[in-house]
C-alpha cells in the first residue's frame, strides 16, 4: 500500500512540473489541437521534450526518391537550421502538411515520388520489434532449456505462458477449426505485436509514447497481413462459397449479385480490421492528451481553477490510462480474435448436404 | 484528414519488420512454446490417466486381496471344523476301541478264571475221589474181614446201585 501512494504522489509531482513549466512561460493561448495532432501524428523527429526554450528531440534520417534529384538521405536536424534542404521542405499547410514536400515543374507542392523515412512511427515499430524478438526468443530460449524437465515456468516467462495458452485455446483453436497449427505462429506474433505496441504507446517517454497502433498505415499493415493469411491459404470451399455462395440461383445468374457482395466482402474484413484497431487506439491516445490539455487550458484562465483543476485532471489521466491498459489488451486480443474468425471462414468444412457441388 | 491516409513509407517499414518478425518468430519462438506447452498438457493428462489406472489396480489389488483373505478365513474354519469333527471321531474311535478291548479282556479273564476253576473244581473231584477211594478202602478191608459182612455190603452196594439206576 505504501508504494502505492509513493506512486500516486510522484505522478502528481510529475503532474505539477509542467504546470509551473506553462506559467513561466505564460504565453498565449494554448493550442490543444496542435498539441495533440503534434503528438498523434508521424514526425521526421521524435519530440522527446521540451526544457525552458530547448527542444529535446531525436533527429532521424529522412530516406527519399526525388524524381528531379533521385535518392537523398539526410538527417532530420537540417530543417532546424534551414526551412529547406535540397529542394525539400515541411509542408506547414494543406493535405501533406508535416511531410517533406518539393515543387515540381509546375511549381505546385508534392510528395516526394517514394519517402522511406526513419519516422518517429517507423522508429517505434522497428524498437517495438526489436523488443518483441528479445521477450520472446527470451521465452522460448527458457522453454529449450527446461525442454526435458517439462516443469511450468514461473514470473515473466509464466505470464507469457498465460497469454500464450489463452490466445491459442480461447482464440484461435474455436475460432479457425481443425487446421489451426499452421496459424499459431501468425496469429501470436500478431497479438503481441499489438499488445506491446499498445503499451509501449502508453509509456509517456521515449521510446515509448509513440502512437503506432494509432496509425492508419500500421494497422493496414497488418491487416493486409490477415487478408495474406485469409485469401492466399483459404482452400477450395471457400472460393466457391464466394462465386457460387449457396443461395438461390436468380441472385447468381445473370447479375452476380451475391458473389459481388461476397468480393466486396473479402476487402471490407482486413479494411475493418484496419480501422477499428487504428480508431480505438488513436481515440484512447487523444482523449488521454485532452484530459492533460485541461490543466493548461484552465491555467490560461484562472490560476485558481487551474489548480483545482489539476487535482481532477490527474484523477482523469490515472483513469483514462488504467483504462487504455484494459484496451491495449482488448484491442490486441479483438484484432486477433476477428482475424481468427477470418482465417476461419476461408477453412470452411465441406457441407455434408451439398456434396455434389463441386465435384 | 492526413490521420485517414495510410503513409506508404510506414506501411513499408512496418510490413518489412513485422514480417521478419513474423519470420523469426515462426522459426524460433512461438512453435517451441506452443510445443512444449503442448507436450507438457499431454504429459500431465498422460499422468493423470496412470494415476487413475494405478488406483484402479490398487483398488481391485485391495479388493483381490480382502477376498483372498476372505477366502483364507474360510478354509481356516472350514479345516478347523473337520479338525473338530476328525478329533471327536478319532476319541470316539479309540473310546470304542478301548472299551471293545476291555470287554474282550474281561471276557477271556473270565473265561480263564472259569477254566481255573473248573480245573480247580476237577482237582478238587479227582482229590476228593482219590480221599473217598483212599479211604473206602481202609474201611472196606477193615469191614470185610468176616464173610457176612462182606455179603451185606455186597447186597447193599447192589442194592443201592439198582437204586440209583432206577
Amino acid at each position: 500500500m505504501d508504494k502505492v501512494r509513493w506512486i500516486f504522489v510522484l505522478l502528481l509531482l510529475f503532474a505539477a512540473l509542467p504546470v509551473s513549466a506553462a506559467d513561466a512561460g505564460k504565453s498565449s493561448d494554448v493550442d490543444v489541437k496542435g498539441v495533440i495532432f503534434g503528438h498523434v501524428k508521424d514526425a521526421y523527429e521524435w519530440h522527446v521534450t521540451t526544457l525552458g526554450d530547448k527542444h529535446i528531440s531525436v533527429s532521424l534520417p529522412i530516406l527519399l526518391y526525388s524524381r528531379n534529384s533521385g535518392w537523398n538521405i539526410f538527417s532530420s536536424s537540417v530543417f532546424h537550421h534551414s526551412k529547406e534542404y535540397n529542394g525539400f521542405h515541411i509542408a506547414e499547410s494543406g493535405v501533406n502538411e508535416g511531410k517533406v514536400v518539393e515543387y515540381d515543374k509546375d511549381g505546385n507542392e508534392v510528395r516526394p515520388f517514394i519517402d522511406l523515412s526513419i519516422t518517429k512511427n517507423v522508429l517505434a515499430v522497428f524498437f517495438n520489434s526489436a523488443l518483441l524478438l528479445v521477450i520472446v526468443l527470451f521465452t522460448a530460449r527458457w522453454y529449450k532449456r527446461n525442454k526435458n524437465s517439462l516443469s511450468a515456468p514461473r514470473g515473466f516467462v509464466g505470464v507469457m505462458e498465460m497469454l500464450i495458452t489463452m490466445i491459442v485455446d480461447e482464440v484461435i483453436k474455436p475460432a479457425v477449426g481443425k487446421r489451426y497449427h499452421r496459424y499459431v505462429p501468425y496469429l501470436l506474433t500478431a497479438f503481441f505485436f499489438i499488445f506491446l505496441s499498445n503499451l509501449m504507446g502508453l509509456i509517456p517517454i521515449f521510446p515509448g509514447g509513440a502512437n503506432v497502433t494509432g496509425n492508419i498505415a500500421v494497422t493496414l499493415a497488418l491487416a493486409l497481413c490477415t487478408f495474406v493469411a485469409v485469401n492466399f491459404f483459404g482452400n477450395k470451399e471457400y472460393w466457391r462459397e464466394i462465386f457460387w455462395p449457396d443461395v438461390p440461383t436468380w441472385l447468381k445468374v445473370p447479375i452476380p449479385l451475391m458473389p459481388f457482395i461476397e468480393i466486396f466482402g473479402i476487402f471490407v474484413k482486413p479494411f475493418a480490421l484496419t480501422i477499428r484497431l487504428f480508431a480505438n487506439i488513436l481515440a484512447g491516445h487523444t482523449a488521454l492528451l485532452a484530459f492533460v490539455c485541461i490543466i493548461f487550458i484552465t491555467m490560461s484562465v484562472s490560476r485558481a481553477i487551474g489548480t483545482a483543476m489539476t487535482a481532477v485532471s490527474v484523477m482523469f489521466t490515472i483513469f483514462m490510462n488504467v483504462l487504455e491498459l484494459l484496451v491495449a489488451f482488448i484491442q490486441a486480443f479483438v484484432f486477433t480474435m476477428l482475424s481468427a474468425v477470418f482465417i476461419g471462414l476461408s477453412q470452411p468444412e465441406h457441407h455434408a448436404d451439398n456434396t455434389h457441388d463441386d465435384k | 484528414m492526413s490521420l485517414l491516409l495510410p503513409d506508404a513509407g510506414l506501411l513499408f517499414w512496418t510490413l518489412l519488420s513485422f514480417v521478419v518478425v513474423l519470420i523469426i518468430l515462426t522459426k524460433f519462438g512461438f512453435p517451441a512454446i506452443t510445443s512444449m506447452i503442448d507436450e507438457r498438457k499431454r504429459y500431465i493428462d498422460e499422468s493423470l490417466q496412470h494415476a487413475r489406472e494405478a488406483n484402479k489396480k490398487l483398488a481391485d489389488i485391495e479388493k483381490e486381496s480382502a477376498a483372498l483373505l476372505k477366502a483364507a478365513h474360510e478354509e481356516q474354519a472350514a479345516i478347523l471344523r473337520e479338525a473338530a469333527v476328525a478329533r471327536e471321531q478319532l476319541l470316539k474311535e479309540a473310546r470304542e476301541k478301548a472299551g471293545k478291548e476291555g470287554e474282550k479282556m474281561l471276557a477271556e479273564t473270565r473265561r480263564v478264571i472259569q477254566m481255573e476253576k473248573e480245573e480247580a473244581l476237577r482237582d478238587i473231584r479227582r482229590q476228593v475221589a482219590e480221599l473217598s477211594i483212599a479211604i473206602a478202602e481202609k474201611v472196606l478191608s477193615k469191614e470185610l474181614a468176616d464173610v457176612e459182612m462182606q455179603n451185606s455190603v455186597i447186597e447193599k452196594l447192589v442194592e443201592e446201585a439198582f437204586d440209583e439206576k432206577a
